[in-house]
Protein backbone atom coordinates (compact mmCIF):
# COMPACT_ATOMS: atom_id res chain seq x y z
CA UNK A 1 0.00 0.00 0.00
CA UNK A 2 2.74 2.52 1.27
CA UNK A 3 4.48 1.22 -2.27
CA UNK A 4 1.34 2.11 -4.22
CA UNK A 5 1.02 5.22 -2.71
CA UNK A 6 4.85 6.28 -3.37
CA UNK A 7 5.02 5.07 -6.98
CA UNK A 8 1.44 7.21 -7.61
CA UNK A 9 3.71 10.36 -6.14
CA UNK A 10 6.08 10.25 -8.11
CA UNK A 11 3.61 9.89 -11.33
CA UNK A 12 2.49 12.86 -9.77
CA UNK A 13 5.36 14.73 -9.52
CA UNK A 14 6.67 13.89 -13.18
CA UNK A 15 2.86 15.35 -14.43
CA UNK A 16 2.97 18.26 -12.33
CA UNK A 17 6.85 18.66 -13.99
CA UNK A 18 5.42 17.94 -17.26
CA UNK A 19 2.51 20.34 -16.87
CA UNK A 20 4.73 23.39 -17.30
CA UNK A 21 5.28 22.68 -21.04
CA UNK A 22 1.78 22.64 -22.04
CA UNK A 23 -0.24 25.05 -19.22
CA UNK A 24 -0.39 28.18 -21.55
CA UNK A 25 1.61 26.74 -24.30
CA UNK A 26 -0.28 27.87 -27.29
CA UNK A 27 1.98 26.57 -30.23
CA UNK A 28 4.49 28.48 -31.81
CA UNK A 29 3.08 31.20 -34.48
CA UNK A 30 7.27 32.21 -35.87
CA UNK A 31 10.19 30.68 -35.89
CA UNK A 32 13.12 31.20 -32.95
CA UNK A 33 16.01 33.03 -33.59
CA UNK A 34 18.47 29.96 -34.29
CA UNK A 35 15.31 28.24 -36.63
CA UNK A 36 15.05 30.98 -38.89
CA UNK A 37 18.86 31.58 -39.87
CA UNK A 38 18.74 27.68 -40.59
CA UNK A 39 15.45 28.01 -42.43
CA UNK A 40 16.67 31.44 -43.97
CA UNK A 41 19.74 30.85 -45.14
CA UNK A 42 20.39 27.33 -45.18
CA UNK A 43 19.41 27.02 -49.14
CA UNK A 44 21.62 28.76 -50.23
CA UNK A 45 24.41 28.18 -47.85
CA UNK A 46 24.24 24.74 -47.55
CA UNK A 47 22.41 24.13 -50.89
CA UNK A 48 20.28 21.17 -49.61
CA UNK A 49 16.39 20.77 -50.05
CA UNK A 50 15.68 18.95 -46.95
CA UNK A 51 16.45 21.62 -43.89
CA UNK A 52 16.72 18.81 -41.49
CA UNK A 53 19.41 17.19 -42.99
CA UNK A 54 21.30 20.42 -43.70
CA UNK A 55 21.15 20.64 -39.74
CA UNK A 56 22.37 17.13 -39.29
CA UNK A 57 25.25 16.87 -41.47
CA UNK A 58 26.45 19.96 -42.07
CA UNK A 59 25.12 22.42 -39.06
CA UNK A 60 25.68 20.06 -36.55
CA UNK A 61 27.81 17.23 -38.10
CA UNK A 62 30.12 17.01 -35.30
CA UNK A 63 27.00 15.73 -33.29
CA UNK A 64 26.13 13.13 -36.05
CA UNK A 65 29.83 12.07 -35.63
CA UNK A 66 29.67 11.95 -32.00
CA UNK A 67 26.00 9.74 -32.44
CA UNK A 68 27.16 7.51 -35.09
CA UNK A 69 30.21 6.35 -32.95
CA UNK A 70 27.12 5.74 -29.78
CA UNK A 71 25.50 3.55 -32.05
CA UNK A 72 29.09 2.10 -32.45
CA UNK A 73 29.55 1.21 -29.07
CA UNK A 74 26.10 -0.08 -28.62
CA UNK A 75 27.02 -2.61 -31.62
CA UNK A 76 30.51 -2.89 -30.10
CA UNK A 77 29.27 -4.15 -26.47
CA UNK A 78 26.13 -6.45 -28.27
CA UNK A 79 28.71 -8.22 -30.29
CA UNK A 80 31.21 -8.62 -27.41
CA UNK A 81 28.36 -10.07 -25.03
CA UNK A 82 26.62 -12.15 -27.38
CA UNK A 83 29.93 -13.94 -28.67
CA UNK A 84 29.53 -17.01 -29.49
CA UNK A 85 31.91 -19.53 -30.64
CA UNK A 86 32.81 -20.87 -33.51
CA UNK A 87 30.81 -24.29 -34.58
CA UNK A 88 28.55 -23.84 -31.64
CA UNK A 89 25.63 -22.13 -33.37
CA UNK A 90 25.32 -25.37 -35.14
CA UNK A 91 23.25 -27.38 -33.51
CA UNK A 92 20.55 -24.94 -33.03
CA UNK A 93 16.79 -25.72 -33.00
CA UNK A 94 15.09 -23.86 -36.18
CA UNK A 95 11.65 -24.04 -36.99
CA UNK A 96 10.83 -24.65 -40.89
CA UNK A 97 9.81 -21.23 -42.66
CA UNK A 98 6.27 -21.94 -44.28
CA UNK A 99 6.13 -21.36 -48.32
CA UNK A 100 4.54 -18.50 -48.60
CA UNK A 101 7.34 -16.46 -46.14
CA UNK A 102 10.29 -18.09 -47.87
CA UNK A 103 8.83 -16.73 -51.35
CA UNK A 104 7.96 -13.69 -50.87
CA UNK A 105 11.01 -12.87 -49.00
CA UNK A 106 13.19 -13.86 -51.88
CA UNK A 107 11.08 -11.16 -54.05
CA UNK A 108 11.13 -8.06 -51.11
CA UNK A 109 14.36 -8.59 -49.51
CA UNK A 110 16.24 -7.07 -53.18
CA UNK A 111 13.65 -4.64 -53.26
CA UNK A 112 13.93 -3.49 -49.76
CA UNK A 113 17.51 -3.23 -50.05
CA UNK A 114 17.15 -0.80 -52.78
CA UNK A 115 14.35 1.29 -51.32
CA UNK A 116 17.35 1.92 -47.82
CA UNK A 117 20.08 2.66 -50.94
CA UNK A 118 17.64 5.05 -52.10
CA UNK A 119 16.52 6.95 -49.05
CA UNK A 120 20.48 7.19 -48.16
CA UNK A 121 21.35 8.44 -51.65
CA UNK A 122 18.62 10.92 -51.84
CA UNK A 123 18.41 12.05 -47.92
CA UNK A 124 19.13 15.88 -49.07
CA UNK A 125 16.13 16.26 -51.57
CA UNK A 126 13.37 13.97 -49.61
CA UNK A 127 12.34 12.89 -46.18
CA UNK A 128 14.62 10.03 -44.97
CA UNK A 129 18.96 9.80 -45.27
CA UNK A 130 21.27 8.05 -43.72
CA UNK A 131 19.89 6.57 -40.85
CA UNK A 132 16.69 5.89 -41.94
CA UNK A 133 18.14 4.31 -44.91
CA UNK A 134 20.40 2.23 -42.75
CA UNK A 135 17.51 1.21 -41.00
CA UNK A 136 15.25 0.00 -43.53
CA UNK A 137 18.35 -2.02 -45.00
CA UNK A 138 18.33 -4.09 -41.56
CA UNK A 139 14.53 -4.67 -41.80
CA UNK A 140 15.55 -6.77 -45.26
CA UNK A 141 17.85 -8.23 -43.44
CA UNK A 142 15.49 -9.20 -40.46
CA UNK A 143 12.93 -10.55 -43.28
CA UNK A 144 15.58 -12.26 -44.62
CA UNK A 145 16.47 -14.24 -41.40
CA UNK A 146 13.01 -14.69 -40.35
CA UNK A 147 12.63 -16.64 -43.74
CA UNK A 148 15.95 -18.60 -43.80
CA UNK A 149 17.01 -19.02 -39.93
CA UNK A 150 20.04 -21.15 -40.95
CA UNK A 151 21.34 -18.63 -43.06
CA UNK A 152 24.89 -17.35 -42.23
CA UNK A 153 25.46 -13.88 -42.27
CA UNK A 154 29.27 -12.77 -42.63
CA UNK A 155 30.58 -10.91 -39.77
CA UNK A 156 33.63 -10.28 -41.38
CA UNK A 157 31.53 -8.22 -44.10
CA UNK A 158 29.58 -6.27 -41.99
CA UNK A 159 32.95 -5.45 -39.57
CA UNK A 160 34.26 -4.11 -43.16
CA UNK A 161 31.61 -1.87 -44.56
CA UNK A 162 31.14 -0.35 -40.87
CA UNK A 163 34.78 0.22 -40.44
CA UNK A 164 35.46 1.49 -44.04
CA UNK A 165 32.42 4.09 -43.91
CA UNK A 166 33.46 5.06 -40.25
CA UNK A 167 36.89 5.86 -41.34
CA UNK A 168 35.28 7.63 -44.69
CA UNK A 169 33.18 9.99 -42.72
CA UNK A 170 35.96 11.10 -40.41
CA UNK A 171 38.29 11.54 -43.34
CA UNK A 172 35.43 13.90 -44.83
CA UNK A 173 35.36 16.18 -41.74
CA UNK A 174 39.29 16.18 -41.84
CA UNK A 175 39.59 16.94 -45.23
CA UNK A 176 36.76 19.40 -44.80
CA UNK A 177 39.13 20.83 -42.26
CA UNK A 178 42.50 21.05 -45.09
CA UNK A 179 40.82 22.29 -47.80
CA UNK A 180 37.54 24.32 -46.77
CA UNK A 181 36.20 26.07 -44.06
CA UNK A 182 36.44 23.43 -41.17
CA UNK A 183 35.64 20.30 -39.63
CA UNK A 184 32.54 18.20 -41.65
CA UNK A 185 32.58 21.90 -43.92
CA UNK A 186 30.01 20.90 -47.06
CA UNK A 187 31.81 22.91 -49.80
CA UNK A 188 34.56 20.65 -49.89
CA UNK A 189 32.49 19.74 -53.64
CA UNK A 190 30.57 22.44 -55.50
CA UNK A 191 27.41 23.12 -54.16
CA UNK A 192 25.71 22.05 -57.93
CA UNK A 193 21.95 23.06 -58.90
CA UNK A 194 19.68 23.53 -56.13
CA UNK A 195 17.01 20.23 -56.13
CA UNK A 196 19.35 17.62 -57.69
CA UNK A 197 20.96 14.96 -56.85
CA UNK A 198 24.55 15.62 -57.15
CA UNK A 199 24.22 19.15 -54.78
CA UNK A 200 24.14 20.08 -51.76
CA UNK A 201 28.19 19.75 -51.85
CA UNK A 202 29.26 16.72 -49.50
CA UNK A 203 26.37 15.93 -48.08
CA UNK A 204 25.44 12.74 -49.99
CA UNK A 205 28.57 11.34 -49.51
CA UNK A 206 28.32 12.09 -45.87
CA UNK A 207 24.68 10.37 -46.27
CA UNK A 208 25.92 7.52 -47.90
CA UNK A 209 28.33 5.98 -45.55
CA UNK A 210 26.20 7.06 -42.42
CA UNK A 211 23.43 4.51 -44.07
CA UNK A 212 26.31 2.18 -44.62
CA UNK A 213 27.48 2.60 -41.28
CA UNK A 214 24.16 2.18 -39.80
CA UNK A 215 23.23 -0.31 -41.55
CA UNK A 216 25.79 -2.54 -40.69
CA UNK A 217 26.09 -1.42 -37.26
CA UNK A 218 21.84 -2.82 -37.07
CA UNK A 219 22.75 -5.65 -39.09
CA UNK A 220 25.58 -6.86 -36.32
CA UNK A 221 23.31 -6.27 -33.62
CA UNK A 222 20.37 -8.42 -35.26
CA UNK A 223 22.86 -10.84 -36.10
CA UNK A 224 24.33 -11.19 -33.07
CA UNK A 225 20.46 -11.56 -31.21
CA UNK A 226 20.15 -13.89 -33.94
CA UNK A 227 22.37 -16.38 -33.20
CA UNK A 228 21.90 -16.25 -29.64
CA UNK A 229 18.03 -16.98 -30.11
CA UNK A 230 18.29 -20.68 -29.09
CA UNK A 231 21.37 -20.19 -26.39
CA UNK A 232 19.13 -19.61 -23.48
CA UNK B 1 -12.41 23.02 -26.99
CA UNK B 2 -11.39 25.64 -29.55
CA UNK B 3 -8.03 26.02 -28.44
CA UNK B 4 -7.20 21.90 -28.71
CA UNK B 5 -4.86 22.28 -31.10
CA UNK B 6 -3.00 20.02 -33.12
CA UNK B 7 0.22 21.08 -31.28
CA UNK B 8 -1.75 20.71 -27.84
CA UNK B 9 -2.94 17.17 -28.46
CA UNK B 10 0.31 15.80 -30.01
CA UNK B 11 1.97 17.48 -26.08
CA UNK B 12 -0.50 15.83 -24.39
CA UNK B 13 -0.01 12.15 -26.01
CA UNK B 14 3.64 12.73 -25.74
CA UNK B 15 3.05 13.50 -22.21
CA UNK B 16 0.56 10.32 -21.31
CA UNK B 17 2.99 8.07 -22.94
CA UNK B 18 5.79 9.61 -20.79
CA UNK B 19 3.80 8.69 -17.67
CA UNK B 20 2.96 5.33 -18.30
CA UNK B 21 6.48 4.31 -19.26
CA UNK B 22 6.96 5.94 -16.23
CA UNK B 23 4.51 3.78 -14.38
CA UNK B 24 6.18 0.67 -16.40
CA UNK B 25 8.76 1.31 -15.39
CA UNK B 26 8.40 1.47 -11.46
CA UNK B 27 6.05 -1.59 -11.29
CA UNK B 28 6.52 -4.16 -13.68
CA UNK B 29 8.83 -6.89 -11.93
CA UNK B 30 8.90 -8.88 -15.76
CA UNK B 31 12.76 -7.33 -16.96
CA UNK B 32 11.37 -7.14 -20.50
CA UNK B 33 7.84 -4.88 -19.61
CA UNK B 34 10.59 -2.74 -18.04
CA UNK B 35 12.50 -2.27 -21.48
CA UNK B 36 9.42 -1.73 -22.72
CA UNK B 37 8.76 0.95 -20.33
CA UNK B 38 11.81 2.82 -21.02
CA UNK B 39 10.46 2.25 -25.09
CA UNK B 40 7.53 4.53 -24.10
CA UNK B 41 8.99 6.96 -22.09
CA UNK B 42 11.70 7.26 -25.35
CA UNK B 43 8.45 7.63 -27.74
CA UNK B 44 6.87 10.14 -25.48
CA UNK B 45 9.82 12.03 -25.44
CA UNK B 46 10.59 12.71 -29.11
CA UNK B 47 6.34 13.50 -29.31
CA UNK B 48 6.82 16.24 -27.18
CA UNK B 49 10.20 17.29 -28.26
CA UNK B 50 8.33 17.31 -32.28
CA UNK B 51 5.23 18.94 -31.11
CA UNK B 52 7.05 21.52 -29.38
CA UNK B 53 9.56 22.46 -32.58
CA UNK B 54 5.77 22.73 -34.90
CA UNK B 55 4.60 26.44 -35.72
CA UNK B 56 0.95 27.09 -36.54
CA UNK B 57 0.02 25.76 -40.21
CA UNK B 58 3.10 25.51 -41.61
CA UNK B 59 4.87 22.59 -43.23
CA UNK B 60 7.87 20.66 -42.74
CA UNK B 61 11.47 21.78 -43.24
CA UNK B 62 11.35 20.36 -46.68
CA UNK B 63 11.68 22.86 -49.92
CA UNK B 64 9.42 21.60 -52.47
CA UNK B 65 6.97 22.82 -54.88
CA UNK B 66 4.72 23.30 -51.15
CA UNK B 67 7.53 25.76 -50.54
CA UNK B 68 8.56 29.28 -51.73
CA UNK B 69 12.02 29.30 -51.84
CA UNK B 70 12.20 33.14 -51.07
CA UNK B 71 9.86 32.99 -47.80
CA UNK B 72 11.36 30.04 -46.44
CA UNK B 73 11.45 31.76 -42.87
CA UNK B 74 7.43 31.72 -43.02
CA UNK B 75 6.56 28.93 -44.36
CA UNK B 76 8.62 25.61 -43.08
CA UNK B 77 8.23 24.20 -39.01
CA UNK B 78 11.34 24.53 -36.92
CA UNK B 79 14.05 21.73 -38.17
CA UNK B 80 16.12 21.71 -34.93
CA UNK B 81 14.13 19.46 -33.04
CA UNK B 82 13.84 17.28 -35.75
CA UNK B 83 17.01 17.16 -36.13
CA UNK B 84 17.45 16.32 -32.77
CA UNK B 85 14.39 13.14 -32.59
CA UNK B 86 15.89 11.84 -35.30
CA UNK B 87 19.07 11.37 -33.67
CA UNK B 88 17.85 10.52 -30.67
CA UNK B 89 15.38 7.66 -32.01
CA UNK B 90 18.42 5.45 -32.84
CA UNK B 91 20.46 6.17 -29.88
CA UNK B 92 17.28 5.07 -28.45
CA UNK B 93 17.30 1.85 -30.92
CA UNK B 94 21.10 1.17 -29.93
CA UNK B 95 20.40 1.62 -26.03
CA UNK B 96 17.17 -1.06 -26.27
CA UNK B 97 19.20 -3.42 -28.15
CA UNK B 98 22.08 -3.08 -25.47
CA UNK B 99 18.94 -3.43 -22.87
CA UNK B 100 17.90 -6.06 -24.11
CA UNK B 101 21.47 -8.25 -24.46
CA UNK B 102 21.55 -7.78 -20.83
CA UNK B 103 18.17 -9.01 -19.87
CA UNK B 104 19.37 -12.31 -22.43
CA UNK B 105 22.72 -12.51 -20.71
CA UNK B 106 20.74 -12.29 -17.08
CA UNK B 107 18.38 -14.82 -18.26
CA UNK B 108 21.50 -17.40 -19.57
CA UNK B 109 23.07 -17.05 -15.86
CA UNK B 110 19.65 -17.49 -13.79
CA UNK B 111 16.86 -18.60 -15.54
CA UNK B 112 14.34 -16.09 -14.51
CA UNK B 113 12.83 -12.46 -15.90
CA UNK B 114 12.06 -12.14 -12.40
CA UNK B 115 13.61 -8.95 -11.04
CA UNK B 116 12.95 -9.61 -7.61
CA UNK B 117 15.17 -12.68 -8.22
CA UNK B 118 18.05 -10.07 -8.60
CA UNK B 119 18.88 -8.86 -5.15
CA UNK B 120 22.87 -9.04 -5.35
CA UNK B 121 22.66 -5.03 -4.90
CA UNK B 122 20.16 -4.84 -2.18
CA UNK B 123 21.34 -4.44 1.14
Amino acid sequence: MVKNSLIFIVLIGFAVLLADLFVGFNGNTDLNILANHYAVSGPEEVGSANLVTAVVVTYRGLDTLGEVTILFLAAAIVSFLLKVEAGASRNRKLRSTSEILDTASRILVPVIFLFGIYVFINGHLSPGGGFQGGAIIASGLVLMLLAQPAKEVGHKLITLVESISGISFVLIGVAGVLFAAGFLDNKLLPLGTFGTIFSAGVIPVIYIFVGLKVGAELSGIITNLHENQNEA
Amino acid sequence: MENLNLEIITLITGVILVLIGIWGLLTQKNLIKIVIGFTLFDTGIHIIMVSIGYVKNRTAPIIDQSVNINDVGNSVVDPVPQALVLTAIVIGLGVTALMLTYVLKMYQKRKSLEINNYNDLKW
